[in-house]
């Protein structure tokens, strides 16, 4: 069995976005970045099959982008992928989800991967096609938004998740491309002695253009904060002059309070 | 300008929310043509060009099939954009259709302007403009960011058949979890988000609930963690709630969150970040750490 998961690396959503000098993409300057949320249940569900197949089965974790990226990669090899590919692209983030998944199909196009594991969606960008793109370029089958995943000899057994908490269960043959959805599993924090052995494992560094045929098929042409609706009131300061302001205003505008 | 929308029929039933790809064909002033896999018993109130396959004969969704039957439809209608929502649904099929079409697809848009569509990006704090390079553009319109239209009458119904095999088969449902609470009813809901930091303080905004006579509320992220159970959670994957007062308590206002609260008649929301897309839609945004804040608040009130 050749299996393989898809991580992006983005920035800690908490951070404070500005466009970039081409105003198309944020600044990269003071942003903290840590793998893609969805990307982590991903490399758990990999991983444990991997551990549930044993000998014989391979487990590669690949990324797109430039250098930084390599930590993301670590991390997924600590948590128990087996090898690496590094696809080697300082410009990753001006490409489209269509060339993104290109990318990745050219990677892993000869390579007979039986599964390929991505998130649902990226933290950041959050187009939700690349994976779904890949497993249609790559003639896979695919489910989206996965909240269980079981394997058994060839065939695939999965939860998708639909609105207001339904269930839609699907069985699919390999090879196959699954989505991950946030809960799908309780991602590991890698130990020490496993980010140490890790250090041992192969990371394999491709260029991007040995890969890259494809034309963007969308352009951004801008990157700006949301226009302030205004309405509401921002209050700052002491937490106890808060309380009362709060206290107030909740008298004032709503019954719930008398 | 022509488009194709995709509506949607599940389990027997034509969503409501295919009203809203009217509502969106509308605000375009485009000409428009709607594809079902549906039943024709079950007409949308719609006047225009229906594309309809047979849900009874299809089976419940099947994305091989699904996407062979827009791509029939698609070949008689040659619509300039071909529409979805951004559901389970849409962002499950669009990309095998834009795929086979080798069209640029936009995800999940909530405007647009001169040939220009307007995404979400960075958990919903920041925007990108985005143009298709493409002559046909698969769109996936944001839920709720488009009013529902029913302009009424009845369609012109064109019958839509394909055979297609499938690696993929439709198991069944499972009915969501069993709710322990109706949040639905409360008149008042506190809910924890992760900026509550861990779940030994989920007490803290308990305490508060029960000091203003609410519910607790829980987003994703937290019932994902195990802090608080699933039947407290709030959103399109949870309950959908209209209470007098939210408060929310370290929620950052995901879309998927927004979606299921924001027709509260008044917002209260406690975050320390002050551009957390939740300060859009609260009537009040304290930034403040909720640990600090939210037991000064249960204090003065119980008191």
């Amino acid at each position: 069995m050749k299996l393989l998961v898809c991580i992006k690396q983005v920035p800690d959503l908490e951070s404070r976005f500005k466009p970039d000098a081409a105003g198309v993409w944020y600044n990269e300057t003071d942003l903290a970045f840590r793998m893609n949320e969805y990307d982590e249940y991903a490399v758990e569900q990999a991983v444990q099959l991997r551990e549930k197949l044993g000998d014989g089965c391979e487990l590669t974790v690949l990324s797109i982008g430039p250098d930084r990226v390599v930590e993301a990669i670590k991390k997924a090899l600590a948590m128990g992928c087996d090898n690496a590919a590094h696809i080697q692209d300082s410009a990753a983030s001006s490409k489209d989800p269509w060339q993104i998944a290109s990318i990745i199909s050219a990677y892993a196009k000869d390579k007979g991967f039986d599964i390929i594991f991505t998130g649902m969606q990226s933290q950041d960008r959050g187009s939700a096609q690349v994976g779904v793109t890949v497993a249609e370029q790559l003639g896979l089958a695919c489910t989206t938004t996965i909240t269980s995943f079981d394997y058994d000899n060839g065939t695939i057994t999965a939860k998708r998740e639909l609105e207001g908490g339904i269930k839609a269960a699907v069985k699919l043959k390999t090879p196959a491309l699954v989505t991950c959805q946030l809960g799908l599993n309780i991602p590991r924090y890698p130990t020490l002695p496993n980010i140490m052995k890790a250090k041992k494992k192969e990371i394999t560094a491709i260029a991007v253009a040995d890969l890259l045929k494809e034309a963007a098929l969308s352009t951004t042409t801008s990157f700006h904060p949301p226009a302030k609706k205004g309405g509401g009131i921002v209050l700052e300061g002491d937490v106890a002059d808060l309380v009362e302001k709060v206290i107030a205003i909740l008298k004032d505008k709503t019954a719930v309070l008398r | 300008m022509k488009t194709l929308l995709i509506g949607e029929y599940r389990d027997g039933k034509l969503l409501e929310s295919t009203y809203e790809l009217l509502g969106f064909a509308d605000q375009l002033g485009a000409e428009s043509a709607l594809l079902l896999v549906g039943s024709e018993s079950q007409l949308p109130a719609y006047s225009g060009t229906l594309y309809i396959a047979d849900a009874a004969t299809c089976g419940e969704y099947n994305p091989d099939l699904h996407k062979q039957l827009v791509l029939n439809a698609v070949q008689q209608e040659n619509p300039d954009y071909i529409v979805f929502l951004h559901s389970s649904y849409g962002w499950d099929l669009a990309p095998r259709v834009a795929a086979s079409l080798k069209a640029a697809q936009i995800s999940e848009i909530i405007a647009f302007a001169d040939g220009s569509f307007e995404v979400g990006c960075c958990n919903a704090k920041m925007r990108r403009s985005v143009k298709p390079n493409s002559s046909t553009t698969v769109l996936t319109v944001q839920a709720g960011a488009f009013p529902a239209l029913q302009a009424g009458g009845t369609p012109t119904v064109r019958k839509l058949t394909a055979d297609v095999t499938s690696p993929l088969e439709f198991l069944g449902y499972e009915p969501a979890e069993k709710k322990d609470v109706d949040l639905g009813k409360a008149e008042i809901i506190v809910s924890a988000g992760r900026g509550i930091g861990k779940k030994d303080n989920v007490p803290v905004i308990l305490a508060l609930a029960k000091a203003l006579g609410g519910e607790l509320g829980a987003s994703r992220p937290v019932v994902d963690a195990g802090w608080v159970e699933h039947s407290h959670q709030v959103g399109t994957t949870g309950q959908t709630v209209s209470p007098k007062l939210y408060v929310a308590c370290g929620i950052s206002g995901a879309i998927q969150h927004l979606a299921g609260m924001k027709k509260s008649d008044f917002i209260l929301a406690i975050n320390k970040d002050k551009d957390a897309p939740i300060g859009e839609i609260a009537d009040v945004l304290v930034v403040a750490d909720v640990m600090q804040f939210v037991p000064a608040l249960t204090a003065k009130i119980a008191a």
